[in-house]
């Protein structure tokens, strides 16, 4: 489980987050839903400690990660895809996927069977450069990429951007079902709120970094005015 | 063949090659760096030499020549180790011209240092192969022993380099902290450990190429590698900065051009070989000769 109280970030007079607590619990998806500048890619870089807090605490069970490098919180098991995939273009497949699990203590070989196996285009495209890559393509191995160290945590930054509807809404079952089968933990950040809202079990909302709702992702979605003002859906 | 061999056409290649894979390796040290931590290491040429004085001091102790190679090699690498930490790493995120004034500080410090420790007359380093000339038929062929040792040596260096970078996990590593560092610590990568690996492998390569240097005909004196660090230098930039095999390629680019000035011209415009090249390689890819991007990141 992933807990985070009272946190705020500052990007030097900007305040990014403010205050922000919500609770992320083992085995379920949490959505993190808001508009642009809401500070939803920055709770995510604030959890994996590329970006220190001014207050407040995120700890993963009981483990605090405040202060902790990137690198060691990666290595306690939370995998972050971030925005933009971070696949590294000039590697080919197989090269990203063997850093993937390097730093987690798992067999490469029955890693990489397992996700090809998964992902059966990766499998044909092992030897080939990422930028060869289509989205589509790239956001499979961001995944097979985070799930091949095993993770406990799975963090996903807009995984949905730039794909087509039918690819969003297969990427959206395939966490679902990969959230079940490996009782992963995910927090998901999405602005596509009716696609995450979907699979979500619990969603936060933000707001020029302050939490405006969080809890049952059915209640959330079935609230108008979160709908209406904050997340963009049209009501009828 | 032995007219083919002992021709004059023969002998400049030959020389050209024997001072090409010197600046191959200072070029492939430059690129380790740069590659590594997008700095332009001023200091690489006197880091190495450093590295060389303090190894081939203790030939005077009684020590053979290659634990003395061992011992520059060793020495290099800790300084290059050293470097990073102490003076590159409170200055990643300033802005680029910081750690190339640094670093040119740093070369002006070493060759001061050496000089008061060494004095600046010119040493000469028992070299471990002899340096005469090969006879095919009663002609001179320009090869000597000690020049094929140098360029075997340089082969080796650079195949081991590459092999390093392509097949091994550490290489896997270093390539992605270098190309993607935010990205490689969220996969558990420890970046900043890479970077001081980097360093260290670039000041090895780097005190190879000093040693070569000081053994041959030239010795070693404070700004022996000074030269030798300018054709290093532009051979990296004709390779891009960004290829390790573009940076042996320039080398022995350079090392040709200028035995073939010096033979056919003059020795006082040979040094022109290197600019000559730099300037048409630059007309033609502005990006480099092996470069495969046409823009690089700013």
């Amino acid at each position: 489980m992933i807990r985070v109280q009272n946190l705020s970030v500052n990007y030097g007079a900007v305040k990014a987050l403010r205050d922000v607590s919500f609770e992320a619990p083992t085995g379920q998806i949490t959505a993190v839903l808001g508009a642009n500048g809401a500070g939803k890619t920055t709770l995510l870089r604030t959890i994996s400690g590329l970006v220190t807090p001014k207050t407040g605490s995120i700890h993963l069970d009981e483990r605090p990660l405040v202060g902790v490098a990137t690198e060691n919180i990666a290595r306690m098991g939370v995998a972050h895809v971030p925005e933009g995939r971070g696949v590294i273009e000039e590697l080919t497949v197989e090269e990203n996927l063997r850093l993937g699990a390097m730093a987690a203590k798992v067999d490469l070989a029955e890693g990489l069977r397992e996700q090809y196996e998964r992902f059966a285009a990766l499998g044909e495209r092992r030897k080939k450069l990422c930028s060869t890559l289509s989205g589509g393509e790239r956001q499979m191995l961001a995944m097979a990429r985070a799930l091949i160290a095993k993770p406990r945590v799975l963090l996903l930054d807009e995984p949905s951007l730039g794909l087509a509807p039918q690819v969003t809404a297969q990427l959206m079952r395939s966490i679902h079902d990969l959230c079940e089968s490996e009782h992963l933990t995910v927090v998901l950040v999405e602005q596509n709120a009716k696609s995450a809202l979907r699979i979500a079990h619990r969603a936060v909302v933000l707001h020029l970094g302050t939490a405006v709702a969080s809890g049952d992702a059915t209640s959330v979605a079935a609230d108008d005015n979160l709908r209406r003002y904050y997340l963009g859906v049209v009501v009828e | 063949m032995s007219a083919f061999l002992t021709s004059s056409l023969m002998h400049n290649i030959f020389g050209g090659l024997a001072q090409g894979v010197v600046y191959s390796l200072v070029a492939l040290s430059l690129v380790i760096v740069w590659q590594s931590t997008h700095v332009l290491n001023f200091a690489q040429g006197a880091m190495a030499m450093f590295a060389t004085y303090i190894g081939m001091t203790e030939i005077d102790r009684g020590i053979g020549y290659w634990w003395c190679v061992i011992i520059s090699v060793a020495v290099g690498m800790i300084v290059g180790g050293l470097t990073e930490r102490v003076l590159i790493r409170p200055l990643y995120g300033k802005p680029e011209i910081n750690p190339i004034v640094v670093m040119v500080g740093f070369l002006g410090v070493l060759e001061a240092l050496s000089a008061a420790i060494w004095t600046s007359s010119t040493r000469n380093i028992a070299e471990p192969f002899s340096q005469i000339f090969y006879h095919a038929n009663g002609n001179l062929v320009y090869l000597s022993p000690f020049i094929i040792f140098q360029i075997i040596l340089a082969i080796c260096i650079m195949l081991l380099v590459a092999a390093l970078f392509r097949f091994t996990r550490l290489g896997l590593q270093l390539r992605a902290s270098a190309l993607a560092p935010e990205v490689s610590r969220l996969l558990g990568i420890r970046v900043s450990r890479m970077l001081t690996i980097g360093w260290m492998l670039s000041a090895g390569v780097g005190a190879i190429a000093a040693v070569i240097q000081a053994s041959g005909s030239f010795g070693l004196f404070p700004t022996n590698m000074d030269g030798i660090f300018v054709a290093g230098f532009i051979a990296a930039a004709v390779g891009g900065l960004e290829s390790p095999i573009g940076a042996v390629a320039g080398g022995l680019l350079i090392g040709l051009a200028e035995q073939f000035i010096l033979a056919y011209w003059s020795p006082n415009v040979a040094p022109l070989g290197g600019i000559i090249i730099l300037v048409v390689a630059l007309m033609i890819r502005p990006q480099g000769l092996f470069t495969k991007h046409a823009g690089r990141r700013v």
